[in-house]
């Protein structure tokens, strides 16, 4: 039984169509990246499988029901947003609200959670400044304990949007470990998107690459391809292999001139 | 002198109109300046002059006045939930328009001058018994909103993406927040008047947050500041008989000055004992 299924999903805003036909599986503990330009719809699909945005056709379950009504907890660690500096918030607050934050009222001195929040600290490494403020806290630790915010209500799936960005190579390596880990470990499957498959390439299980206008889905050796990647695009695209990393090279968005909100001429 | 004015009625009644707005405006307070409303704040306590002048005009309580136009901008810039720069100047718009009206409402109305200045500078010993009952109730209903509302409402304030994906209502607790902040603002300008609104309810608020990360602390120092400020402020103008507003406004003042100094003092503490320092991210 797989736990996400998308059926001929399509989005569409306004003339302009970001995906349509777009259809995949996924099974307990596999490890999905969502790869592609800027503007082509990575977050948008991440705030489809949320239950935030309606799609223009098509469906998506999450174990067996459409997100939008939230009979499950669904992980989510969004694109990188640094926090105010002088926000009222220590880590356990933050990841205290990936627990209860949404219910009324005011949060109960309870052991449990608190043991569950201690928990989640600890799996990503963030005990250390639990009570730190988070708007003192480097990027790093501060995606780290997003991370566990997202983890804590031991959710069914994990959605993680560009969650490498702006992190140094160690930083990156741990984030995706961390994913890694809970994925074999408690069979969640996760979600990747980023912009650099490098980070994530010795553990993904598929890739879905988003191209303007089309799309493709696979294992890494099956899309990350010249063939797939020309098809995508339409024209000639270069897919190396360079010691363990995969370089892309002709592709029209090389100098990152997509900008978000841009209309695409192809 | 200053035991006699003690023992009077209408000083009791100042001090106990004085506590429930200052609980209340610190209460809400931390929201406010979590959400970076404050400029909101002013906008809805000028229209909320407007509102007040347009109801001398008419021969009608000032403080339905008040209330009237306090909700009224609650409401619309609740609905609008703009961010940022966009809010900003939709609030600047709304604020300069509704002030000219107000200015029209004030040469149109024949009455006493002192009335049009109680409404600007606040005049809390000018509190009836009346007058604290109606604070007492509205002051309630704030603050029972408050604690219903406690925790989505933090937790959409400082991460509205994840909050969202909760899904919390973001738009109608936006709402709740400004109309909750339009009977604060009412509230808060019968005793510190409309150009001193931000003193009780912006103030203690921002110099909590210097003194704290931990949310519930940072709320009840909040409140505690305010009220130390308000009850302070009107003691001391029984004592020399400056403006009570005065004295609020320069003691919750000196309360945020203290609490910068306190933050930034240990924030160097802490630079000097951690060697090496921390390399720190770029914020873009
Ligand atoms: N709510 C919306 N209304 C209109 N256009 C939108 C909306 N959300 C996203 N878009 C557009 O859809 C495109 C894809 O955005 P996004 O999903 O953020 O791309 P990516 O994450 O791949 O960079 C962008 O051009 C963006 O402007
Ligand atoms: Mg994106």
């Amino acid at each position: 039984m797989s736990v996400v299924t998308v059926d001929d999903l399509a989005l569409r805003f306004g003339e302009r169509t970001l995906f349509e036909g777009l259809g995949f599986e996924l099974e307990r503990g596999e490890l999905l990246s969502v790869l592609g330009p800027n503007g082509t719809g990575k977050t948008s699909l991440i705030r489809v499988l949320l239950g935030l945005l309606q799609p223009s056709a098509g469906r998506v379950v999450v174990e067996g029901c459409p997100p939008r009504e939230r009979c499950h907890r669904i992980g989510y660690v969004p694109q990188q947003r640094i926090f105010d500096r002088d926000v009222v918030l220590r880590g356990r607050d933050l990841v205290r609200f990936g627990l209860d934050g949404h219910r009324w009222g005011f949060a109960r001195l309870d052991g449990e959670a608190t043991a569950q929040v201690d928990a989640a600290l600890a799996e990503v490494g963030a005990s250390a400044y639990a009570d730190a403020p988070v708007g003192r806290l480097s990027g790093g630790e501060q995606q780290r304990l997003r991370m566990a915010q997202a983890l804590v209500a031991d959710p069914v799936l994990i959605l993680a949007d560009e969650p490498l960005l702006s992190l140094d190579l160690a930083q990156q390596r741990a984030v995706v470990d961390l994913l890694d880990a809970r994925r074999r470990r408690a069979g969640t499957p996760v979600v990747f998107v980023t912009h650099d498959i490098n980070p994530v390439l010795h553990t993904v299980d598929r890739v879905l690459y988003l191209a303007p206008g089309s799309w493709a889905i696979g294992t890494p050796d099956e899309v990350l391809t010249s063939d797939t990647l020309s098809r995508l695009y339409d024209t000639d695209v270069d897919v190396l292999r360079v010691r363990d990393r995969v370089v892309v090279v002709g592709t029209p968005d090389d100098q990152h001139v997509h900008h978000v909100g841009e209309e695409h001429v192809h | 002198m200053f035991g006699q004015l003690l023992a009077q009625h209408f000083v009791h009644t100042a001090l106990w109109a004085g506590a429930v707005v200052a609980i209340v405006s610190g209460a809400i307070g931390v929201f406010v300046v979590s959400r970076g409303m404050s400029f909101a704040v002013h906008a809805i306590s000028e229209l909320g002059f407007t509102g007040a002048a347009g109801a001398l005009v008419v021969g009608i309580d000032p403080v339905l006045g008040i209330l009237g136009g306090s909700l009224l901008v609650g409401l619309v810039l609740g609905l609008l939930s703009l961010r940022g720069r966009e809010r900003d100047s939709a609030i600047g718009a709304v604020l300069a328009f509704g002030l000219g009206v107000g200015v029209l409402f004030l040469s149109l109305y024949q009455g006493y001058a002192t009335e049009a200045t109680n409404l600007l500078f606040g005049s809390i010993v000018g509190v009836s018994d009346g007058q604290l009952r109606d604070l007492v109730i509205v002051g309630g209903i704030v603050l029972v909103g408050l604690a219903v509302l406690y925790r989505p409402l933090f937790f959409s304030s400082v991460d509205p993406e994840i909050a969202a994906a909760r899904g919390v209502p973001l738009r109608a607790l936006s709402v709740a927040i400004f109309l909750l902040l339009g009977l604060t603002t009412a509230e808060a300008i019968q005793v510190v008047g409309v150009l001193l609104v931000l003193t009780l309810v912006i103030t203690p608020a921002a110099a909590a947050q210097r003194l704290t990360a931990r949310p519930g602390l940072a709320l009840v120092l909040s409140v505690a500041i305010a009220l130390g400020s308000t009850e302070g402020g009107i003691l001391l103008s029984l004592e020399k008989s400056w403006p009570t507003s005065f004295f609020i406004t320069t003691l919750s003042f000196a309360a945020y000055v203290a609490a910068r100094i306190y933050d930034w003092s240990r924030g160097r503490q802490k630079r000097l004992s951690s060697s090496p320092p921390r390399r720190l991210w770029a914020v873009r």
